[in-house]
């Protein structure tokens, strides 16, 4: 199957790893790109006709949990890899807080095996960077990355200990991946669950404060600085942290970082209505931060955009606010939800589709993210004026808990492939082969 | 009246505010006849939806529906279907199925009466939710200030205590300063929440210059556990500090006013001989919740709502 053709015809053409952003045709063979050009001479195979629409290289998104194994009622493999496609992502990088964790190369294999099984989309698990999640032991990361690990995190359970975040670090360069660290200081968090400001202080609930990240993102970028590695922040959400990554660049530190649709998007005053679905951890901040996060982007300091895409069913979420889990679902909606940026200007097509494809690719070392001759054909079709309502009861993931249920969006994913096979396609759903 | 359910003063604006007020002086005339009952809500259901055990706001809930002639039904969830981990929402509609004519709700946890009133056919009256609202308290805090100033505008309100974690505090900024009247908040800076000044007070940490001129004094209770969460050092340093007495008080007005939402840790937030005599209102506040909460069941239970209402 792999060797159909496939004519990609008369689509804006946007390929950050060539710089290029030209309408053209892409011909797709044996599963990679065979060529990219203008009027390219049709012979055989099937086409899409692309006219008016983006093609980019499929997008990967650097921060799922796809719940499986051990919780697969909020999701799994399979109904997170058809969100996946049908978002326009071709690959998906899974953090490791599955049950049981995966901090040992035979759940990675599961993870990997299920993956080839059942998903549409491509499925880069992330190992756990201490044994169980615990923050005190460090995993066995080269047998791990061996295993097939990308990157290494231990992720919302932020490891506390500085001691041990170091050894960390310093070890990930034997496996050569990178560290991500969910950067929040937990006693300075404490029982906090909205923005510490004045919408907690309205809303009566307990305040987690913008500084409980900002210190952690100064802690880990100074202990990336003595170690060497490579340290990648998870979900961006304040102005401090912005800024200390931008300086810790300039210094020739190793990081890299990701911020999420909602946090691009979204202030705290989404949570005045105690919405569950507005609860996140780290939690929507205020409008100077979303606009320092937008800031970051466009300039470059926050090298990616990444959903946090965490599933969690709607009996968990129908409760008390400080009781519920915190996180929402992503994958379906990232493309419209951060076309607003395009939109509004802040940031070009090109450096858009980078910050989905080009650049989550190089931070796992994975092939993706270009659509030169000879690439990997993961490819998605945009459509960046279609209007639609979305219905998360309607979407592919297991979960409902979206902050945009019910909103018009403005952007949509008409066709993805993956491997040079059309895996989605608006019109006729997810497509299995 | 501006919605179906009483969640948050921050809802309601100064003529709803007063209508309210109106209303109980109405019923507080009932509370001193022989016979203190009146046939206006008979044959309503009100049900008493306490998560967080409160005697005193139920009682006085309580003894308001029945001077209207509502049947009260207490609802205590320790001792039921709750130890079975029935969710919160699953409750509250079992207990709407049996058409009650409006739920009053209190938790611990701020927004909870919001999304219980959100799934529910029948009115809710929030009874205090976390650290969010208590617009009952706040209403009959204005009661008693009504009573006993005769205005609200050009007068000044220190509220003293741990704003922070404080539903009366929050309830209380929003109805004096809607009502006209100039809030203060004093407390040590751990207990002044981030942003406070946005809700329209002004936050001091110096009791000598929140006292300075001040008409009402509002004292709230401190809590031995947030000794725990490294609010403040001990109980000994906050008396002193923070602590209300008679030299105090000096910085206020002459008049001054002593309010305190109950209950009272003498010897701790107010000194001994404060809390039982003038300028202390602790007990006038009491007795005018009944009033100021039979006017809040009349507007509020006393229409057949409906969810469009």
């Amino acid at each position: 199957m792999a060797s159909g053709r496939i004519w990609i015809r008369g689509g804006r053409v946007l390929d950050p790893s060539m710089g290029r952003d030209e309408i053209a045709d892409v011909l797709v063979e044996d599963g990679k790109i065979a060529a990219v050009g203008a009027d390219l001479a049709a012979s055989g195979g099937e086409v899409i006709e692309a006219a008016g629409a983006w093609v980019v290289p499929g997008f990967i998104d650097l921060h799922v949990h796809l719940r499986e194994p051990g919780q697969e009622y909020k999701e799994d493999i399979a109904s997170g890899g058809r969100a996946a496609v049908a978002g326009g992502f071709s690959a998906v990088v899974c953090m490791a807080n599955t049950q049981p964790v995966n901090d040992d190369p035979s759940v990675t294999e599961y993870i990997l095996d299920r993956a080839r099984q059942e998903s549409p989309a491509r499925v880069y698990p992330v190992g756990a960077a201490t044994r169980g999640l615990g923050g005190e032991v460090m995993t066995e990361m080269v047998a791990l990355v061996d295993a097939g690990c990308v990157a290494l995190s231990d992720d919302g359970k932020t490891i506390m200990d500085s001691g041990v975040m170091r050894r960390v670090l310093e070890y990930s360069q034997l496996a050569r991946v990178a560290i991500i660290t969910h950067a929040e200081d937990r006693t300075l968090v404490r029982e906090g669950v909205v923005n510490e400001g004045p919408v907690s202080t309205r809303l009566g609930l307990p305040g987690n404060p913008s500084t409980a990240e900002v210190i952690h993102v100064a802690r880990d970028i100074l202990l990336a600085e003595l170690s060497g590695a490579h340290l990648h922040v998870a979900h961006v959400s304040t102005a401090g942290a912005v800024d200390l990554i931008r300086s810790a660049r300039e210094r020739g530190i190793h990081v890299t970082a990701e911020v999420t649709p909602h946090h691009l998007t979204l202030t705290d005053e989404a949570t005045l209505g105690y919405d569950t679905n507005t609860k996140m951890a780290p939690p929507l901040r205020s409008a100077k931060d979303v606009a320092a996060c937008r800031a970051g982007l466009a300039d470059g300091t926050i090298d990616a955009i990444a959903t946090d895409h965490a599933p969690h069913a709607v009996h968990e979420k129908d409760v008390e606010f400080t009781a519920a889990p915190p996180g929402v679902i992503g994958l379906e909606t990232a493309v419209p939800v951060t076309l607003d940026l395009v939109r509004a200007g802040e940031i070009s097509p090109l450096e858009w589709v980078r910050r989905l494809s080009t650049n989550p690719a190089r931070i796992i070392h994975r092939a993706g993210g270009s659509l030169a001759v000879g690439a990997i054909a993961d490819i998605a079709l945009i459509d960046p004026e279609r209007r639609w309502v979305y219905d998360p009861a309607k979407g592919f993931s297991k979960s409902r808990n979206s902050p945009w249920a019910g909103r018009e969006m403005i952007g949509c994913v008409i066709a993805t492939l993956v491997g040079g096979v059309l895996v989605w396609d608006v019109e006729r759903g997810v497509l299995l082969p | 009246m501006t919605g179906r359910d009483l969640l948050g003063i921050e809802d309601l604006d100064r003529a709803d505010l007063e209508r309210i007020l109106e209303t109980a002086e109405r019923m507080q005339e009932v509370g001193r006849r022989d016979v203190k009952k009146v046939p206006t809500l008979r044959g309503r259901t009100l049900i008493n939806l306490f998560f967080e055990s409160s005697t005193r706001t139920r009682t006085s809930f309580e003894i308001a529906g029945k001077r209207l002639s509502a049947d009260v039904v207490n609802f205590t969830p320790s001792s039921s279907s709750l130890t079975k981990a029935e969710s919160i929402l699953d409750t509250a509609m079992t207990l709407d199925a049996m058409d009650p004519d409006a739920v009053i709700v209190r938790h611990k946890v701020a927004g909870v009466p919001k999304r219980i009133a959100d799934a529910l056919a029948a009115p809710v009256i929030n009874a205090g939710d976390g650290a969010h609202e208590h617009p009952t308290q706040a209403l009959l805090d204005c009661f008693t200030v009504k009573q006993e100033k005769g205005r609200f505008d050009g007068l000044t309100v220190t509220i003293i205590g741990d704003i922070t974690h404080s539903r009366v505090a929050r309830s209380n900024l929003y109805a004096f300063t809607k009502l006209g009247a100039e809030v203060r908040l004093a407390a040590p800076p751990t207990m002044l929440p981030s942003g406070i000044e946005s809700l329209g007070a002004k936050a001091y940490t110096s009791l000598r210059e929140a006292l300075e001129g001040a008409d009402v004094v509002m004292v709230l209770r401190i809590q031995q556990e947030r000794l725990d969460g490294c609010f403040f050092p001990s109980i000994r340093e906050y008396a002193s500090t923070f602590g209300i007495d008679r030299a105090k008080l000096r910085y206020a007005k002459d008049d001054v006013i002593v309010m305190h939402p109950g209950p009272i840790n003498r010897g701790v937030e107010i000194a001994h001989d404060l809390a039982d005599r003038r300028p202390s209102v602790i007990l006038d506040q009491v007795r005018n919740g009944v009033a100021v909460r039979m006017a809040v069941l009349y507007q509020f239970a006393g229409r057949k709502a409906s969810r469009e209402g």
